[in-house]
């Protein structure tokens, strides 16, 4: 009844603010959806400590039936929900964020006539969000898949009158859509392995279906996909990475980024809910959900590392340069869900889950605070006019320094003091380094450059936003208020998520407590030990992390603050590099050129050429004109109704099968 | 009840309604009233009364119920009808789409009401009997006269260029008929029997299925529409009426679906097993082409007519996996599809009602002045684009599941299909919906009045629902489809023991 009510209240919200949102007005849609959330996120806390912290048994999950959903031989599909730590944390992870963007969204949309609309969305989303965690089988999964993007798709084209928001809007929705080709395929794939497509069925099988070393089945080919005949072994490659494929699109790693940070166009609250600290991890849920399967292939893991590693670094290096506050922070999402597939890749998932959870509060605290900021300064978004705000918006500042510390993981290393992202990335860090992988070298190192550049641009949006001389209009300088309390206190709760959140549950999510924690809900083969090694790696590996935030966080402070010329002097004299990182790598301009217009050439010219040059000309028209030709004239006799063409058919049909008739009797 | 012919009561009631409408005055404010009442009324009644088809309909028998059989003439033809699971549904589909045409025409046909309505009162005749018709013979008579209406009401009805657009398909279907029926004859002569119940069980030999199956192909191709005969498609729709567009979309193209499980897959097995790949090959290519042509439309219509064909690739491609999965799967989108391109349709006639245009461009911003609407529309699309949680959904999934089971570069190419079709149906919205309403013309549209809602609200209350629950579907279907499918793997391992033992 608990885990009903938590995925169901966010749709009862949704139907009543979206169905009478104009009938109750905004100010109810606002309390009611909250006010669900509200109860909703405390069932949830309630569900983790039932769930999570609860001593039980390895294995353990709890099925809850909803009801049948599709039945068609093989694919037997309901709705259900699956609760188990690893859907208990993302119950906590998602109302909590999701209860404090409501409330935030009641002070930010203030102004905004459409709310009751907003906040429906909001709630639909957090539905969708959790019918895709609580998932018992892949086609729900793919249900709530389908749905964030929807709710995501609608939030980001929520201010429709701009042509920028709804190009964004399908552009995140079609993006998604490529890796949802991988996810699809990747279903039918699982389904023509296992038979089946329910969780449950797929687990129990996949412990036992590689064959040992040796055995007959091990080269016996179980599947022919896309022309490759498939062993147990690499069939199971084949799907992981078609999953993995849906994963990189959700979660906008390399080559499927280009989305995210055009997303950015929602209005704020949304980003820090859809595109930092919830939908976009949905990816690294998928692979955590399906670690029994991914800890099979090692080949598919090595995959997710090298796309993990790169994005962490190639998204850190655009952040460097971007001017928009929202977008460095975007970047910085992309970025660090890198590090999250990373952990995945090298089989720390505890690792990777851990990271996910401490993200969702420094992000969406770093988003709401960004917020606040734009809120201040009259909608504006870009940090060259910002600057000197630090003693207009106290609050808001002290909550982004937070934030700060918090993503570039401040701490004492080799102490348990720090914040949340010293720990998660330590973690994830270290684990790689001590992985038997074999891209371990080559993702520690893009790692620890990212962790650089991850304090560098997050420092010196702080410098740039709060210190320095305002660069402002006067009037824009004049009007800068602190935020209400609405949105101040969902920042004071994050920021207290940020800096706890790692100190109190890392021995959970990887660490001493690891097997009673998740009991089972995460899978790990035997061979692999790295819970347990990664705490032996050398001293300056450990340190690693922790010189390049000092690195970032000097250099920015001397780019910044110290001599505020030297960045500039940089870009001029380092053109084409500085232009290639504004331009996030020449991705928009390539796929824009690979696809968006070469698919409309395509389709102009089969058009075009193939429907009416080739076939109505060959085909229809040639025999056609003719007709037409001779109908004319017809017509001009006759009276000109078409009547007498359709009883000339009538008699025409009639006398085939009068024919047909008497040739069958004969 | 077992007494009730019901199945001929669905059939021929809008017989009735024409009888009523031929002894009515059409003419003038009260005439034109009249004609709508009884039309309504008629396709209503006829709606509930079919209902009861469903109610009454066992879904654990796979094979025909309700069954009624008269010898007609001396010729062997009889009169025979049934229903089992893959056909009872498109029946239900055909009564309850009716009153949305009459409904959609209420106001948008101003010229000659009364022939209008008795058209598509026969029309309903006709594409009821197709499904319901267990002879042969008496499937071919209303599988072609199905043509007849339609070809009338979009010749008179119809746009600016509808004598093109009524004469493009009355060539390709032509086409398909007379080879259609030369294969009627055929099978007729090998058989012995234009008994469909009797065809379904003979097993015609290998040789002759090729031919057969060859000349019905290109029939039901015709119909469906499968690429590259599909060009009649989007100029029949641009230049039919909106109902015309509706009952096209919504039942005329499943004539080809339903075809194609009933004759070629289940009298044909062999040859359906040869001519698989070719079936495959032109369903991608049908929906990755028409997708990509769907995209690049500036009238709204066509846009809709392309992704037609697109969404038929997945039934066809379906249809020829033969298995549960496919099978089913490709009734299920016939059914939805009928469903959501109809409403998709009744969309474009809001809008068209208004300002007379289908270009896009005319268009942009609706949703400031048109809420309802838009969020319909919405639903629309994303039904379209197959979106979880409506009925679009269901069976784009199964099929490519079905699909990927027997060849797995089918389901690659057939899953573009997810992007594609969020490319164009999006592309679509945005033009139409999104944006600043700047256009002066739109200024003083209203948003959907009552009738419209009624129109509307109840197609997109069954696509969602569809999305959370097809069970009554898929139950009604299962039996009768295991057993096809359970038919054609026999018949085809039954062949292969046969060559084994020649050889």
């Amino acid at each position: 009844m608990i885990y009903k009510a938590i995925v169901f209240l966010p749709l009862i919200g949704f139907l009543i603010a979206g169905l009478f949102g104009r009938q109750i007005g905004a100010k109810a849609s606002e309390y009611v959806t909250s006010g669900l959330m509200i109860i909703a996120a405390i069932l949830s806390w309630i569900v983790f400590f039932n769930v999570a912290l609860h001593h039980g048994e390895a294995g353990e999950v709890i099925k809850v039936p909803v009801m049948q959903w599709m039945q068609s031989g093989g694919i037997d599909v309901e709705w259900s929900f699956r609760i188990d730590t690893l859907s208990a944390i993302m119950f906590v992870v998602v109302n909590s964020v999701s209860t404090l963007v409501h409330i935030y969204s009641i002070g930010y949309m203030h102004h905004d006539p459409h709310r009751p609309r907003f906040f429906a969305y909001l709630s639909l989303f957090t539905f969708a969000m959790l019918m895709l965690i609580t998932s018992d089988n892949l086609a729900q999964m793919f249900f709530g898949w389908e749905g964030v993007g929807l709710a995501s798709y609608l939030l980001i084209g929520f201010w429709y009158k701009k042509p920028s928001a709804s190009a964004a809007a399908m552009k995140a929705f079609i993006v998604n859509r490529v890796g949802d080709f991988g996810f699809i395929l990747g279903i039918a794939g699982l389904f023509v392995l296992f038979g089946s497509i329910s969780f449950e069925t797929i687990f129990a099988a996949a412990a036992n279906y590689l064959p040992a070393e040796g055995a007959p089945e091990a080269t016996q080919v179980v599947a022919n996909i896309f022309g490759m005949e498939l062993t147990r072994a690499t069939a199971l490659t084949v799907v992981c990475l078609l999953l993995f494929m849906g994963a990189m699109g959700k979660s906008a790693q390399f080559l499927l980024h280009t989305w995210l940070p055009d997303a950015m166009e929602g209005p704020t609250p949304v980003s820090a809910l859809i595109h930092a600290a919830t939908m976009v991890t949905a990816g690294v849920f998928l692979v955590a959900r399906m670690s029994p399967v991914f800890e099979l292939s090692p080949d598919a893991l090595t995959i997710v590392t090298i796309i993990g590693a790169i994005t962490a670094f190639f998204a850190a290096t655009v952040g460097l340069v971007q001017n928009d506050i929202k977008r460095v922070i975007a970047y910085s999402t992309c970025s660090q869900l890198g590090y999250m597939f990373v952990a995945l890749g090298v089989g720390a998932y505890g690792a990777a889950v851990f990271h996910l959870f401490t993200h969702a509060f420094f992000k969406a605290l770093l988003f709401l605070c960004a917020g606040s900021v734009i809120h201040a300064v009259d909608g504006e978004q870009d940090m060259r006019h910002m600057g000197g705000l630090r003693s207009h918006i106290k609050l808001t500042f002290a909550m982004m320094l937070i934030g700060t510390l918090a993503i570039t993981g401040v701490g004492i290393p080799f102490t348990p003091i720090g914040f949340a992202g010293f720990f998660s990335k330590d973690f994830i860090i270290e684990a790689t380094y001590a992985s038997h992988s074999p891209v371990a070298g080559f993702a520690f190192t893009l790692l620890v450059i990212a962790a650089m550049f991850t304090s560098f641009y997050s420092w010196r949006l702080i410098f740039l936003t709060f210190f320095g001389k305002p660069r402002a209009s006067h009037e824009v300088m004049h009007h800068v208020h602190e935020s209400p309390n609405v949105m101040l206190v969902p920042l004071y709760i994050l920021a207290a998520g940020a800096v706890l959140a790692g100190v109190v549950f890392k021995e959970f999510f990887y660490g001493h407590d690891y097997d009673a924690f998740w009991k089972g809900a995460l899978f790990t083969s035997e061979q692999n030990e790295l819970l347990h090694e990664f705490h032996h790696v050398p001293a300056l590996v450990a340190l690693s992390p922790f010189i390049a935030m000092l690195i970032g966080f000097v250099t920015a402070w001397y780019f910044y603050i110290k001599s505020p010329e030297t960045p500039k002097r940089l870009a001029a004299s380092q053109q084409g590099l500085y232009q290639f990182l504004l331009n996030k790598w020449y991705f928009d301009e390539l796929y824009d050129f690979l696809f968006v217009r070469s698919a409309k050439a395509l389709g102009r010219f089969l058009w075009k050429k193939g429907d009416v040059a080739v076939i109505d000309n060959y085909g229809p028209n040639g025999v056609a004109a003719r007709v037409v030709d001779i109908t004319d004239r017809v017509v001009k006799l006759q009276s000109g109704y078409l009547y007498h063409y359709a009883f000339a058919m009538l008699i025409g049909v009639a006398a085939l099968v009068t024919w047909m008739m008497l040739g069958s009797s004969m | 009840m077992t007494d009730w012919p019901i199945l001929s009561t669905v059939t021929f009631l809008p017989l009735v309604g024409v009888l009523l409408l031929l002894l009515t005055n059409g003419e003038g404010a009260n005439g034109r009233r009249n004609v709508l009442n009884i039309a309504l009324l008629t396709t209503v009644v006829t709606f509930i009364v079919s209902l009861f088809i469903w109610i009454g309909f066992d879904n654990s028998n796979p094979g025909f119920q309700m069954v009624e059989k008269h010898e007609w003439l001396s010729t062997g033809i009889s009169y025979h009808l049934g229903v089992d699971g893959i056909s009872m549904l498109f029946v239900i589909l055909t009564t309850f789409l009716m009153p949305f045409c009459v409904l959609a025409s209420w106001e948008a046909i101003e010229k000659r009401i009364k022939e209008y309505m008795i058209a598509f009162l026969l029309l309903q005749v006709a594409m009821t009997g197709v499904f319901v018709g267990l002879d042969i013979v008496l499937f071919y008579i209303f599988f072609e006269a199905t043509l007849i209406p339609m070809f009338i009401i979009i010749g008179v009805w119809g746009g600016k260029d509808r004598v093109y657009a009524s004469y493009k398909l009355f060539l390709y279907t032509l086409l398909g008929s007379v080879l259609m029926m030369l294969a009627v004859m055929a099978m007729y002569w090998q058989a012995g029997t234009t008994d469909m119940t009797e065809l379904l069980k003979f097993g015609f030999p290998a040789g002759v299925q090729t031919w057969l199956w060859l000349a019905c192909f290109a029939a039901f191709a015709v119909k469906m529409p499968m690429w590259p005969v599909h060009t009649w498609l989007p100029d029949a729709h641009v230049q039919a009426p909106t109902a015309g567009s509706v009952i096209l979309a919504g039942v005329m193209l499943k004539l080809g679906g339903y075809g194609m499980i009933r004759i070629l897959l289940q009298m044909f097995p062999l040859a359906s097993e040869y001519f698989a790949p070719m079936v495959f090959a032109l369903s991608v290519i049908a929906i990755i082409y028409t997708s990509l042509v769907a995209m690049m439309q500036d009238d709204i219509k066509k846009l809709i007519a392309y992704s037609s064909v697109a969404h038929m690739g997945y039934v066809t491609m379906g249809i020829f996996a033969a298995n549960q999965q496919g099978v089913q799967g490709a009734i299920f989108q016939m059914l939805s599809h009928g469903i959501v391109s109809g409403a998709l349709f009744l969309c474009v006639g809001v809008v068209y009602d208004r300002l007379h245009t289908r270009e896009i461009s005319a268009y942009g911003g609706l949703v400031n002045n048109m809420p309802k609407y838009a969020v319909a529309f919405m639903i629309l699309t994303m039904a379209n684009v197959g979106l979880p949680g409506t009925s679009g959904f269901v069976g784009e999934f199964l099929t490519i599941m079905g699909v990927f089971r027997v060849n797995t570069w089918v389901a690659l190419f057939a899953a573009t299909g997810v992007i594609l079709s969020a490319s164009y149906a999006l592309w679509l919205y945005r033009r139409v919906i999104f944006g600043a309403l700047e256009k002066e013309k739109l200024k003083a549209l209203l948003d959907l009045s009552t009738r419209e809602k009624f129109l509307l609200y109840p197609l997109v209350a069954l696509t969602i629902f569809y999305g959370f629950y097809p069970m009554p579907v898929l139950n009604a279907t299962a039996a009768s489809v295991d057993l096809v499918v359970n038919n054609y793997s026999a018949a085809l391992a039954a062949a292969k023991n046969l060559a084994l033992n020649v050889h």
